[in-house]
């Protein structure tokens, strides 16, 4: 019998199968299928959430095939508090990013395909507990990037300097293929040293590794994830490629894709690997704290839409490494809730610049001004996932940065407060950036503008009323999370 | 030996009379005669198969030990003669509309394929020579059938030269290996050699480096590399696969015999050092040059010298502790994994230079202009990079971890240069599939490349998937057969 994690991993490529098969002239049926196949992946992560029972705690929904079993490969699905979470996350987003692309052109088929590979992916490395089929699914959430964003994508002519999609496309894949070569050699070297013949992520976690080793083979996993998580230095193919790509990869990859790399970092690197995490957690921390502040410096110098919604998801995933690196169960359960919050307030951001892009064909914030007379919807929507974005009480942003703050306080007092500068200058920009664009006097050339269509504008309003939803009341992801922190904190040795 | 022992040469008697038969045919002069040969030589070659693998493997030992029919010969057989139908296969389209008389192309490739069972059943270093001639002379003839005339005639007078130049060192070291053990057959080597003698012994240090070096002209390992790009280009795409796979493959498996059952006893931490050293070059310098090619069989070329620096490192590794039926069976799995994704490969350029596109310019727009070979051609250069989920991606996977996992990770260093290659190499794949994807030619012409060749590249592409999601069943057989020879 199939579990509801092999279901999970398996719909996106049954929409794959799907797709081959219809005929590519078919749009609207095509259409049709994606959205279909979207709603039902959506549906089994949200049974695979709820079917995770948080008092029980532990791996959970666990399933087992055999694979490669000389050298210890098997195909072992399992949720912690923390997958369940992102699980549902990515569902979520997933499902969102194929309405937003309902009008995409050319060759939506083959978009579509490519779609759904790299939602595989992402389910994949959030189910698994054997570190083959990480790398695995991790690297096949990468690929379809490069097609992606290099076919459907768009180039901008800035004028000094021009940035064009094939650009975009090859930087984002060759940055992140270089992160994950040295997880790969990262995943061998625990495979050889642990000695036990097996890729089990739980085998290996309880194996004896000798605390020189991990404190050697940390960096691998943290710069290697990292990347994808944006860790500064590491972070430029990040808003190169977020600008070169079409709005739905935008919203799946600063959604959902980063997160991979700050879950990578947290279920190899600290889970298997805690002594090395420990003893690098103050340079992490410290990278960490560069993020949001170079994220949030960098995001009040840009004048282009997007590269401003990029940069400044740079500085959010700063919080994000910043709270797994202070160890700390309260920093760790705010990390985790930021890549939530974070992510459908990102997704958010992307559908809503998508929508002014499709009509305005610009995205200078030095030009576009008062676009609230036309687009009122858009400027509320966006109002709110701004507000959640500079951590205002009562949006996610808040609940999830907080605990952050808390952690790192509790920890590195001194960061904490670099910390609470960089959600200030979150405001500067953030602000600054809504006042002039929708809330400025209205400029005769933008008169023709108005709301998106509506499915788009719907879409936007589900993610903005989840956003709010889960800042009035996180308690049920909290303690979803809670639990898998603890078994984490508890398996690194009892913190 | 009595005569009815014979029996376990049947396969390679079958395809040597097959081998004649065809030529025979094609002096009849039949209309349809392309059809015909080209049915009859890959039906043949399956027929050889069930034959194979109706022998039972066991321990008959023919002409005193020196030819045998265990596992390990039976794996490399039944992998030699699916090659060949694949060679066979692919060559349909191009024969028809290059060469008069297909008989003896056919013949040859059949012939290249009776040296290659040989070399992998061969216990004894003589006959492992004359099998290894076979192939090398039947290749010299493949390569030269091209209508691309003036770099062919380079390019194949180059090959016969550098081949026999090869040969005459192979044969040196053999016979200053015969001189210190008094005997040719491998079994032999290893009781001699374990009797005292070891790699200081000048002569047989130098004799093995002289092997090394036959090989490694064999295999493309540099600094004995030079000939490979020229041939690969002037050769026909399908001829360019049978050498970048099933030759190489099978002076893998003469190598992997010889070295583990010979000599793995004299191997030091020093000689696995030396060998890996010589793969880590060979790895680099092939994906670094093949950055710069133009040519796509040129790259393609380069690409598979980088690739034979990963093949390369299970035998450096060879002799040390741990090395054994894993290990070899990562080399073997490597083998059909890489080798059906070069297939893959190589199926697509073959079909593309019927319509004289050979540059990656020439890809340019393929996206649009012919969506089925794009994307073969994009799964087959994501495979050869190593990305999921494709066969390439699982067997460099488990080539890398069977690697790194003896001796307690002394070749871990080896490995982590292997991986960093592997993003060298998705570089310039990656530039090619922007080629084809992402620059918009200014009009597209519909590329008709046939039935036939959709059938071939289709197949080999489930091939490719298959594998790489489902490998299981075939690194078993892999590690079993391994298990036939001894380390």
């Amino acid at each position: 019998m199939m579990g509801i994690l092999t279901a999970n991993i398996l719909v996106p490529f049954l929409g794959v199968f799907l797709l081959v098969a219809l005929p590519s002239g078919r749009s609207n049926l095509i259409r049709v299928t994606a959205i279909g196949i979207g709603s039902l992946s959506f549906l089994l992560s949200v049974v695979a959430f709820l079917g995770y029972d948080y008092k029980e705690g532990g791996y959970q929904l666990r399933e087992s095939y055999e694979w490669l079993p000389n050298i210890g490969i098997g195909f072992t699905l399992g949720v912690d508090g923390i997958s369940a979470v992102l699980i549902l996350l990515n569902g979520f987003i997933f499902l969102a990013g194929i309405v937003m692309s309902w009008a995409i052109t050319p060759r939506n088929k083959d978009f579509f395909i490519l779609l759904f590979l790299l939602a595989a992916g992402v389910y994949g490395t959030f189910a698994v507990l054997d570190l083959f089929f990480l790398f695995f699914f991790y690297e096949l959430a990468v690929v379809p990037m490069f097609l992606l964003i290099g076919v459907w994508g768009s180039s901008s002519d800035f004028g000094y300097f021009a940035r064009t999609k094939e650009y975009g496309a090859m930087k984002l894949v060759l940055y992140l293929t270089a992160g994950s070569m040295l997880v790969w050699l990262a995943i061998i070297a625990i495979f050889v040293e642990a000695g036990l013949g097996t890729f089990n992520m739980e085998s290996l976690a309880s194996a004896e590794l000798s605390r020189a080793f991990q404190i050697v083979f940390f960096p691998f996993v943290a710069v290697g994830f990292g990347v994808l998580s944006g860790l500064w230095p590491f972070h430029t193919w990040s808003p190169d490629g977020h600008v070169a790509a079409p709005t739905a990869v935008s919203m799946l990859h600063a959604g959902v894709l980063m997160k991979l790399g700050a879950y990578g970092i947290l279920k190899v690197g600290m889970f298997i690997l805690p002594e090395g995490a420990i003893a690098w957690a103050p340079v992490l921390i410290g990278l960490g704290t560069v993020n949001v502040l170079y994220g949030a410096i960098g995001a009040i110098s840009q004048t282009d839409l997007k590269y401003v919604i990029a940069y400044s998801s740079v500085s959010h995933m700063g919080y994000v490494i910043m709270g797994l690196a202070t160890l700390d169960p309260i920093g760790i359960n705010g990390s985790v809730l930021q890549m939530v919050s974070h992510g459908i307030m990102t997704a958010l951001f992307f559908a809503l610049v998508g929508g002014i892009y499709q009509q305005a064909h610009l995205r200078d914030i030095r030009v576009l001004e008062g676009l609230a007379k036309r687009m009122g919807v858009t400027a509320a929507f966006f109002g709110i996932a701004g507000l959640t974005s500079l951590g205002l009480p009562g949006f996610s942003g808040f609940v999830a940065e907080f605990m952050v703050f808390v952690g790192t306080f509790r920890t590195y007092p001194f960061l904490g407060v670099l910390a609470v500068i960089g959600a200030a200058i979150t405001a500067v920009y953030i602000l600054r950036l809504m006042s002039k664009v929708f809330f400025g006097p209205l400029d005769d050339q933008w008169a023709h503008l108005s709301d998106p269509p509506k499915y788009q504008q719907a879409t936007a309003g589900v993610l903005a009323v989840t956003l709010l939803g889960i800042g009035i009341w996180p308690f049920p992801l909290i303690r979803v999370i809670d639990v898998g922190v603890a078994d984490l904190l508890r398996a690194m040795g009892g913190m | 030996m009595s005569v009815n022992e014979l029996y376990i040469l049947t396969p390679e008697i079958f395809v040597a009379a097959l081998a004649l038969t065809v030529l025979a045919v094609d002096l009849m002069r039949l209309p349809n005669g392309n059809t015909l040969l080209c049915g009859m030589s890959s039906l043949g070659l399956l027929v050889a198969g069930i034959f194979s693998l109706a022998i039972l493997p066991d321990s008959t030992r023919i002409y005193d030990g020196t030819f045998v029919a265990d596992e390990y010969a039976l794996f490399f057989k039944i992998v030699f003669l699916g090659m060949g139908v694949i060679v066979i296969a692919m060559s349909y389209k191009t024969v028809e509309t290059n060469l008069e008389r297909p008989g003896e192309y056919y013949a040859l490739i059949v012939f290249s394929v009776l040296g290659m069972m040989v070399m992998a059943a061969a216990r004894d270093i003589l006959v492992a020579y004359v099998a290894l001639e076979l192939l090398s002379f039947s290749l010299y003839i493949l390569v030269s059938y091209s209508k691309n005339e003036p770099i062919v005639t380079e390019a194949s007078t180059k090959y016969i030269l550098l081949g026999a130049f090869s040969s005459a060192i192979l044969l040196y070291g053999m016979s200053l290996l015969y001189g210190v053990t008094q005997t040719t057959s491998y079994a032999g080597i290893a009781m001699r050699l374990d009797a005292g003698l070891s790699l200081s012994d000048p002569v047989l240090l130098i004799g093995l480096v002289f092997l090394l070096a036959g090989f490694g002209f064999k295999l493309a390992v540099v600094p004995f590399h030079m000939w490979v790009p020229d041939i690969y280009q002037a050769a026909p795409a399908p001829i360019t696969g049978h050498l970048a796979v099933a030759s190489k493959a099978a002076a893998f498996a003469l190598v992997l015999r010889l070295f583990a059952e010979a000599f793995a006893g004299v191997f030091t931490y020093e000689w696995a050092v030396a060998v890996g050293a010589v793969a880590a070059v060979t790895m680099t310098l092939g994906n670094i040059v093949a950055i710069m090619q133009k040519d796509v069989k040129r790259m393609l070329a380069y690409s598979s010298v980088g690739q034979v620096g990963y093949l390369l490192m299970p035998i450096a590794a060879l002799g040390m502790e741990g090395a054994g039926d894993l290990l070899a069976s990562g080399l073997m799995f490597h083998l059909i994994g890489y080798g059906l994704t070069n297939f893959v490969v190589f199926a697509c350029v073959s079909s593309l230079s019927e319509h004289g596109k050979h540059n990656i310019e020439d890809y340019v727009g393929l996206g649009r202009s012919s969506p089925f070979i794009g994307m073969a051609l994009t799964v087959g250069l994501f495979s050869l990079a190593g990305l999921p989920f494709f066969a390439g991606f699982a067997s460099k996977f488990y080539l890398f971890v069977v690697v790194a996992d003896v001796a307690g990770g002394i070749f871990i260093w080896l490995v982590g240069l292997a991986i960093l290659n592997s993003l060298i190499s998705l570089y310039y794949y990656l530039v090619v599939i922007r080629g084809m994807y992402m620059v918009i030619p200014d009009e597209v012409t519909r590329l008709d490349i046939g039935k036939w060749n959709t059938v071939v590249v289709m197949v080999l592409l489930l091939g490719v998937i298959g594998i790489g999601l489902y490998p299981g069943p075939f690194v078993s057989w892999a590690q079993s057969a391994a298990g036939g020879i001894s380390f």
